[in-house]
């Protein structure tokens, strides 16, 4: 019997489950090596030759080259482990998050501080919210993208 | 006897450490935060707990994929703040209280909850924010904490049901300790988040004041909440929420004693990505 999964119909977003956990493995262990400063200074100095010390995909390490937290996602990367190679680059949680979203920095803040993403529409698939398929990238670079879709 | 006196609940979101360690606690952004917390500093001074029992979640800082336990105690002499990637934070390191965290494994344990007995790990912010919260900038933590880690971060994370369970043995285990300790229980982290996807940013005021409301007043009822509600209502992060329902069900009047008494309630969107939420719980004095 294949994991029963309930949280499958809920638009813009990927749950950490086993089957991910397994997909990307070698990707999340590779973000833990971030957390000693020396091996932050290596990846820094090299990001490509540190990543190939690690056994990821080649799409795996072009994700984390491309710094496309959503790309990384897909295959397998779960955001606390991710948030290693934010926190390398410097960058905030709420830095991270935001750049999932396709919005500005400062669009996301806004957004935040506004009382953030509304669950109207946000729900299930199909539905017609700001985080649904059909309305991806957000923000000013919606209008700037207008192949949209994400 | 030891006895638990009181429960603390409060999100734990890591930019408010970092506010409070880069000395922004006074800008506009993070003055309503902290004034939610002003009350407590107060209370916490008054209450002089000698432990906390910490319930928190370690955001793949001590537990990597290597290894993922559902309920990890911290049975240790002392814990190290981590280096989560931005350096360790600059907070006093962590003592546990060994004798009573072995007494709660023995009991807990014997109670039928399998636990994971942890005697070295470094604990991330999702203890030391609480900490900082409380007790504001310290050179000493003036109690000591015993650490309590829940995997809610892969997929399957405990149900909120077996969290209350869980909580209703520990009191029972905590209240056997033949010390005479005042012990509070703290249930962190949360509200609803969430911090990935397009839908990342994703807020629910009516559903987290929901929470407080049945978590004060209805915890049993609480606890029979689904994962998928949580996910789908309060973000793929907000699942955190079930472990405030280990510190409510370490409460008196679950095990049949008086309802506790609202000392304290706090609501502010945002932190960061995050909704905070902030409730203390006292047990009537016997």
């Amino acid at each position: 019997m294949a994991l029963d999964k309930p949280y499958l119909d809920i638009p813009g977003t990927i749950i950490f489950d086993a089957d991910q956990s397994r997909k990307g493995y070698w990707l999340n262990q590779f973000c833990m090596s971030l957390m000693k400063a020396d091996n932050r200074a290596r990846f820094k100095a090299n990001e490509r030759a540190y990543l190939d010390e690690w056994p990821m995909t080649e799409e795996q390490k072009q994700a984390v080259l491309a710094r496309d937290l959503n790309w990384c996602m897909r295959l397998g990367g779960n955001i606390y482990f991710l948030a290693k190679v934010g926190a390398t680059d410097g960058l905030s949680f709420q830095q991270m998050a935001g750049s999932m979203t396709g919005m500005t920095e400062q669009e996301y803040r806004d957004m935040m501080i506004r009382g953030g993403r509304s669950v109207q529409g946000n729900r299930y698939l199909g539905e017609d919210g700001d985080a649904q398929p059909h309305r991806q990238p957000q923000g000013r670079n919606a209008q700037s993208d207008q192949k949209g879709g994400a | 006897m030891a006895r638990i006196t009181a429960s603390v609940y409060t999100s734990h979101v890591p930019a408010i450490g970092a506010a409070i360690d880069l000395g922004k606690t006074a800008e506009e952004y993070w003055k309503p935060v902290f004034a939610g917390y002003d009350f407590s500093k107060q209370w916490i001074q008054d209450q002089k707990p000698d432990v906390i029992f910490l319930v928190y979640n370690d955001h793949a800082t001590a537990f990597s994929l290597e290894l993922i336990p559902t309920f990890a105690l911290g049975t240790g002499p002392q814990f190290t703040p981590a280096d989560e990637g931005y350096g360790p934070r600059p907070v006093p390191v962590v003592f546990g209280h060994p004798e009573l965290a072995s007494h709660i494994a023995q009991s807990v344990i014997q109670d039928d909850f399998d636990l994971t007995l942890v005697n070295k790990m470094d604990v991330d912010h999702g203890l030391t924010v609480p900490l900082s919260l409380m007790f504001g900038q310290l050179d000493a933590w003036p109690c000591r904490v015993i650490p309590f880690a829940v995997n809610v971060v892969q997929y399957p994370v405990p149900s909120g049901r077996r969290c209350f369970m869980l909580g209703q043995a520990i009191r029972k285990a905590i209240e056997s300790f033949d010390q005479d300790l005042n012990v509070q229980i703290w249930g962190t982290g949360g509200m609803s988040h969430q911090l990935q996807g397009a839908r990342a940013g994703l807020i629910n005021a009516a559903w987290d004041n929901q929470f407080l409301d049945r978590l004060i007043d209805d915890p049993t009822g609480l606890s029979q909440v689904p994962h998928i509600d949580y996910v789908r209502e309060a973000g793929s992060e907000g699942i955190e929420l079930v472990m405030w329902l280990i510190a409510r069900g370490a409460m008196a009047d679950v095990a049949g004693g008086q309802k506790p008494t609202l000392r304290h309630r706090f609501f502010h969107v945002p932190a960061s990505n995050t909704a905070v939420g902030h409730l203390i719980l006292e047990n009537a004095t016997t």
